[in-house]
């Protein structure tokens, strides 16, 4: 049922989209997963969104769609999309691959830009943010801050993507506390503030005493800010929902690389069957103040990032042992981003089984 | 031992949004009118409930206009259905509709605000009490109002002349009609209670549950609250069981999990479904029961002069 409303809203925002745009600017297309003003992930796309309509100006005309759900009904608002003239469509969320390569085969001449996922065509380039890197960070704080030595994961799903954040995150906070623990909750669910409170509410419950999150709602945060505890903010800073709680956030800072391939789209420069994955060094995330936290740590913090960013320091380097205690990356060793992309292990100290 | 009291309030904050929205919905499907819409009215009683809040920082004034405004949004469904006859399915899917993108054009500029939260409330040496202290004199306002409607839908539905009526139109409006009971009066005001129910519901979700306006922040919950109603075969105690057994199975899983029994994640999130639906199959059983139950003319449009 809730998908038939999705589907007749989505059909219903296109075609009111679509019969506003004007005619002779290049119109660049964004699809998104979830409102624009999620205060996560979708909110941190529509930011990139503004900020390259601001850099092109007149140009270009920027249309975003918003609250389309993965899957089949996606299929239709890309198509409708290429169909009403967009010249590149950014589909912002890893359950819209499949969809774009399907739309992307019917209208060759229509650009593609697929976020965080991994199957490219002619005219379809994926762009991803190396998220893992600001992960490490946000876990070596963990690993400090934390009395009681456990941290809690609310999770989404079991795609790569994740599994890497939360293996970013345990190897982080182990740089610093080797016996560091993690809890892990699956939620099932990108956006649902209030599940991912009761998912906030659980781990605290158990002991934990810091939480981080791979899901795009504030709810967590508020949370932690109402039981005294520390968080970290996903995608967007969250500093509001908790001015006591939040240590830092993953910031993503899509735009500049929207304005890039939009220009590079109407210079006919744009290629297509790339795979980009930019990190902190980039600009594509970067992390918010550190705040609420001493000064040692913010120190330790502050220089980790330095030397991520200089290339001197990748978060996946050995000895890191798997779940079961087999090695994964011996002493030295770095991980090629192959493995990454597809990981579907978890490290050593995480408490939990994962989903496959 | 304060975490069991912890996890039986955190059971009761997911479950009181249920109730409170199905409760409503029972009375209207008993007076024999089928609103889709819960979702839509809940999500503009967050909204409003949220707005009101900001603009006053009084969360007692949010609170009512959350009240107001899924009352006065349902009078649209009202006015649809009953004065004009218009299907009952259809226009509460558009009122759902309606109610989310609604909701998300007025609760724009409160995006980020931060919300102030209803508070609960606390007794001197009761709420201290400890295990029990704060689950029976330390909640929000709301959950106390939950149990009140329940109770007093309970007493009114079955026990009241006026009850009665509403009852004997949900199950055949024509001989109510003949009888000279006013069909469409007592169908508004039903449509009208479950409005403002719903309301009041999505004002738990934006000034208790999480204190924040996101769009959408609903989530689906109202097409649960739909489904309790079916499940609770229209009684008004049952709905309660059942949204106090969805809220414990949902928050048991969360459980389950962080505590690492390997159980896949996937099972654990789909068992408050699978759960309500076995409840569902063992209370069907008994036929008889489920068919005196249901309203007989559920879903019928009614025009007076047929």
């Amino acid at each position: 049922m809730k998908k038939i409303v999705f589907a007749l809203a989505a059909t219903l925002a296109v075609t009111a989209v679509t019969s506003a745009l004007a005619e002779d600017k290049y119109k660049a297309c964004f699809i998104y997963v979830g409102s624009k003003t999620d205060g996560g992930w979708t909110q941190a796309h529509e930011a990139g969104r503004e900020y390259a309509q601001e850099k092109l100006g007149d140009k270009v005309e920027t249309v975003a769609l918003e609250n389309v759900p993965e899957g089949p009904d996606a299929e239709r608002a890309i198509e409708r999309f290429a169909r009403s003239g967009c010249g590149i469509i950014f589909t912002t969320s890893f359950g819209f691959m499949d969809p774009t390569i399907a739309v992307a085969a019917k209208f060759p001449d229509v650009k593609f830009e697929h976020a965080t996922g991994y199957k490219t065509a002619p005219n379809v380039t994926t762009y991803n943010s190396r998220f893992y890197e600001g992960r490490y960070i946000i876990g070596q704080i963990a690993g400090k801050m934390s009395k009681t030595g456990v941290a809690g994961y609310i999770a989404s799903f079991p795609i790569p993507e994740v599994v890497m954040g939360i293996n970013g995150f345990l190897t982080g906070a182990r740089s610093v506390n080797p016996d560091f623990k993690l809890k892990v909750v699956w939620v099932n669910s990108w956006f649902d503030a209030g599940k991912e409170a009761d998912a906030a509410k659980a781990l605290i419950d158990q002991g934990v005493d810091i939480i981080t999150q791979h899901t795009d709602s504030t709810g967590p945060m508020q949370v932690a800010e109402e039981r005294g505890i520390k968080a970290f903010g996903q995608a967007f800073d969250q500093i509001k929902a908790g001015p006591t709680a939040q240590l830092t956030a993953i910031e993503d800072t899509w735009g500049p690389y929207y304005e890039k391939q939009i220009a590079a789209a109407m210079d006919g420069s744009w290629k297509g069957g790339e795979s980009t994955w930019d990190g902190l060094k980039d600009g594509i995330l970067s992390m918010a103040p550190y705040t609420n936290m001493p000064d040692d740590v913010k120190a330790m913090a502050e220089e980790t990032q330095k030397k991520i960013e200089s290339g001197e320091l990748h978060p996946f380097t050995g000895p890191i042992n798997k779940q079961d205690g087999t090695v994964w990356l011996k002493d030295g060793e770095v991980s090629d981003d192959g493995t990454l992309l597809g990981m579907n292990f978890y490290v050593e100290g995480v408490d939990d089984k994962l989903p496959q | 031992m304060d975490i069991a009291q912890n996890i039986l309030l955190t059971i009761m904050t997911a479950a009181t949004p249920l109730l409170i929205a199905a409760i409503g919905e029972l009375v209207v499907e008993r007076s024999g009118v089928l609103n889709l819409g819960v979702e839509g009215m809940m999500v503009i009683g967050a909204v409003c409930g949220f707005a009101a809040t900001a603009l006053t920082g009084s969360p007692w004034v949010g609170m009512l206009a959350a009240i107001a405004a899924g009352a006065f949004f349902s009078l649209l469904f009202g006015v649809l259905t009953l004065s004009l006859a218009a299907n009952q399915v259809a226009t509460g899917l558009s009122l759902t509709l309606l109610g989310l993108g609604l909701s998300g054009m007025i609760g724009e500029s409160f995006v980020g605000t931060a919300g102030v939260k209803l508070g609960s409330i606390h007794i001197p040496v009761l709420t201290e009490i400890p295990l029990v202290g704060r689950l029976v004199f330390g909640q929000d306002p709301i959950f106390y109002i939950s149990l009140m409607l329940t109770g007093g839908v309970a007493w009114f539905l079955f026990r009241t002349r006026a009850g009665l009526t509403l009852r004997a139109i949900g199950d055949n409006h024509a001989s109510a009609h003949a009888l000279g009971i006013n069909v469409l009066k007592v169908r508004y005001l039903a449509v009208m209670f479950g409005g403002a129910c719903a309301g009041l519901a999505g004002a738990h979700l934006s000034l208790v549950y999480t204190p924040q306006w996101v769009e959408n922040m609903t989530a689906g919950r109202g097409w649960i609250a739909l489904a309790l109603v079916v499940f609770a075969s229209w009684r008004p105690w049952r709905v309660l069981g059942g949204a106090y057994l969805f809220g414990a199975v949902s928050i048991g899983q969360l459980h389950a999990q962080a505590l690492g029994f390997g159980i896949p994640s996937q099972f654990l999130s789909a068992l408050p479904y699978v759960a309500t639906i076995v409840v569902l199959v063992i209370i069907s059983r008994d036929r008889r029961l489920t068919l005196m139950n249901t309203p007989a003319s559920l879903g019928q449009a009614f025009v007076p002069d047929r």
